[in-house]
């Protein structure tokens, strides 16, 4: 029993060495260090067009409700042009795909959608093409200045804007008529509306907020708060600045008063919440009247838009979500590649994505009267895009978000949800978010403080 | 001495398989604990043995594995007793309709994961579900089931209702390779029914159980699906290091730690593979 015992366990030790063996000279082939592997720009505005008319197959990775309508518009247009249209899932599940095929080292698309938010996250370690090369630098002025910002990483610029969401205030028409509540103009009279409609009736709640890293950093956005700095490797992180305690000083009367319903956003509770009046006003961005229209049909004629409550009555919005296209590093043929971006967000695209519902980033869009003045059925006839393309025009300036948000928006709940739970103040909570996310830079190879 | 090599003919096959879909990825698993990998800047180092000493002073990855250890300790035994007394029930021959109450039973089990912690998701829910209507009845709110005190209990009755099923089919069908001479045996010894169950099936079930507690802790050490998807619904009681399987997930795919995803993995199959041997030990050694 004992020898045969021990000589079992040698044998497994012996097996498992040489599996490690075989595994480590597995690895050793297969391993391949994309860092620091990226190409000289070659690429040129001639390069660009030379591609569209040869013609080639592109892969495009995206989960826009225009994609596959541009997709097709796109392959009328160029018909040498094939493009495999993919959806690989929403937000995360899109980047989780993204980030493991970079990983692997191959089988990422050609394009893909990327927000703004993440696009740090993929243009500092590389995996994105630089379009200057392309002369896309040149199309400034297409663009608004927010939008135009978010597409850049350093001095890169790593794709082309397609939506935007600037910030307004949805509001239930019906539900502030009812109890005679006021549009607030200032968060301050945003707070005390709150507190009226939960009075009036403990089952209606100004908004909801479970604890949503993208609403919360749009909010220190709008605030003047600009927490992440990135130059290089050095990262600053300081979520304790004075726009971010503008935020919480306003945020958390809602929280610890316990007026904001606890329904996460996106969830079928929401969309409920949305329709029968408990959760009362939104500040999201101008793409939600395409979500309200299919999601919440039992909303329709009771909702408006009005311009974001701001601190001191002066018009100011911060952009909350939208996507570009980007090119990735391991595109075979990232001229062609390209040129289906400019195609996409430049040129012909911009038509099917507006008929899409789409909120534009383009300038030239923004000022069409056709679409500024285009009355809302959903929205019991309102000129909804007059406020919405005034707020395009006052977000402010020079925010930036970190170069691993995705990361950090995972761990939100973490560590602020906890302040969520217990209905408390929220700045130890964001000093919490804060500490985690300074160790991970700092893993990660940037010099962070915070 | 000549030896047969034909045997590797019919071993072959399998082997190969298993090396390339079991051991290979272990092996790549133990690989990758030994560097450290910075996903922006730096690239890969060889750090040996830091990566475990990481994981075993990591306050989350200990949190988390309390909690799976928590609810193995209360839930195992709870949905084993019911699958043990379902089983029983099922084989007295007392019960009408038998076969309709073993299907109905396994039922939970044929549910698709993900589709039954949706259905159980809309049950538990404090604004609209169930659990609303039930506080709306009693004109309560304390009904919540996905607040922080309530969340681990939720997924233990969740796991229940899947694998009570499943459990008892285990049971059940070890009864039936009882024979029925012993039962005749302990019927003319004048055994009752409680003497039957506690001197012969019971004794006959004891390997069926071995093994089906064994299974229940390595599922329960690998809670992943319940938690996960329950996750969108209660963000901030569900951590991103709820179990140790979340942790090790959200290491790799959110964070890109995958050196210190791989280690957290095999520290936990080194808890698991320890924890099921002693019990199986102590399972096949002694009386129950």
């Amino acid at each position: 029993m004992k020898t045969s015992h021990r000589r079992s366990l040698r044998k497994l030790v012996a097996t498992s060495a040489a599996v490690t063996a075989a595994s480590v000279l597995l690895a050793a082939c297969g391993g391949s260090d994309t860092a620091g592997s990226s190409s000289e720009p070659s690429g040129s505005p001639d390069a660009v067009k030379a591609a569209l008319e040869k013609g080639g197959t592109i892969t495009y990775w995206s989960w826009t409700p225009s994609a596959e309508a541009q997709v097709k518009a796109f392959q009328t247009e160029y018909p040498n042009v094939k493009v495999n249209y993919v959806n690989a899932g929403t937000g995360n599940d899109h980047y989780t795909k993204l980030q493991n095929v970079i990983k692997a080292g191959s089988g990422a698309p050609d394009v893909a959608q990327i927000e703004y938010q993440a696009l740090p996250q993929f243009a500092l370690p590389g995996s994105l093409v630089d379009l200057r090369q392309y002369g896309f630098d040149s199309f400034q002025s297409a663009y608004t200045a927010s939008t135009w910002t978010a597409v850049h990483a350093g001095e890169g610029l790593f794709g082309l804007p397609q939506d935007s969401g600037p910030m307004a205030l949805f509001y239930n028409k019906e539900v502030f008529d009812k109890y005679s509540i006021a549009v607030p103009k200032t968060w301050d009279e945003y707070v005390a509306a709150g507190k009226k409609l939960h009075a009036a009736d403990p089952k209606k709640y100004i908004t909801n907020d479970a604890g949503d890293a993208g609403f919360t950093t749009s909010m220190i956005w709008q605030a003047g708060g600009k927490p992440f700095k990135t130059d290089g490797k050095n990262v600053t992180i300081n979520l304790a600045d004075d726009g971010t305690k503008k935020w919480t000083g306003v945020w958390d009367q809602l929280v610890t008063g316990g007026l904001v319903s606890s329904i996460p956003g996106w969830t079928d509770e929401w969309f409920k919440g949305l329709a029968d009046g408990s959760i009362a006003t939104l500040p999201i961005g101008a793409w939600m009247p395409g979500v309200l229209e299919s999601s919440v049909k039992g909303g329709l004629g009771k909702w408006r838009v009005a311009p974001m409550p701001t601190y001191d009555g002066q018009p100011a919005t911060a952009e909350n979500g939208g996507s570009t296209q980007s090119v990735l590093e391991q595109s075979a043929n990232p001229a062609l590649a390209a040129g289906f971006v400019q195609w996409l967000n430049h040129d012909g695209g911009v038509k099917p994505f507006l008929a899409s519902g789409g909120f534009p980033s383009t300038v030239a869009d923004l000022k069409d009267p056709a679409f500024v003045d285009k009355p809302s059925a959903y929205f019991g006839g309102q000129q909804i895009n007059q406020v919405l393309t005034g707020a395009a025009s006052t977000v402010v300036k020079d925010w930036s978000y970190l170069p691993f948000q995705l990361y950090a928006n995972s761990i939100y709940g973490d560590t602020v949800g906890k302040a969520y739970q217990a209905k408390s103040a929220l700045d130890p909570g964001l000093k919490a978010w804060q500490d985690a996310l300074v160790s991970y830079g700092n893993q990660q190879g940037f010099q962070t403080n915070g | 001495m000549h030896r047969d090599t034909k045997g590797w003919l019919f071993v072959g096959p399998f082997l190969a398989v298993f090396a390339l879909t079991f051991l290979a990825p272990i092996g790549y698993a133990i690989y990758l604990s030994l560097f450290r990998d910075q996903a922006f800047f730096g690239g890969t180092v060889f750090v040996g043995l830091d990566n475990y000493v990481d994981v075993i002073r990591d306050p989350k990855f200990w949190e988390s594995f309390g909690r799976v250890l928590a609810f193995l300790v209360v839930q195992v035994p709870v949905m084993l007793i019911l699958a043990l007394l379902a089983a029983l029930a099922i084989d007295s021959a007392r019960l009408h309709a038998a076969s309709f109450f073993r299907i109905v039973i396994f039922l939970p089990y044929a549910v698709p994961g993900v589709v039954a912690v949706l259905m159980w998701g809309f049950i538990y829910g404090n604004n609209f579900g169930l659990a609303a209507d039930l506080n709306d009845l009693f004109n309560t709110t304390s009904i919540q089931p996905l607040s922080g005190r309530w969340m681990l209990p939720s997924i233990a009755n969740i796991v229940t209702w899947e694998f009570v099923g499943y459990n008892m089919l285990i049971f059940y069908s070890a009864l039936r390779t009882v024979p029925e001479e012993l039962y005749e045996a302990a019927a003319i010894d004048g055994a009752g029914t409680v003497r039957t169950i506690r001197a012969v099936k019971l004794p006959a079930l004891r390997g069926a159980i071995v093994i089906a507690t064994i299974f229940s802790i390595i599922g329960s050490f690998q809670l992943f699906n319940e938690p996960n998807i329950l996750r969108t619904l209660a963000p901030n009681v569900i951590t991103t290091y709820f179990t140790p399987n979340m942790y090790a997930y959200n290491l790799s795919f959110a964070g890109q730690q995958f050196n210190y995803s791989a280690t957290v993995a095999i520290v936990m199959g080194v808890i698991t593979a320890i924890i099921a041997y002693v019990v199986q030990l102590r399972g096949s050694r002694e009386a129950l």
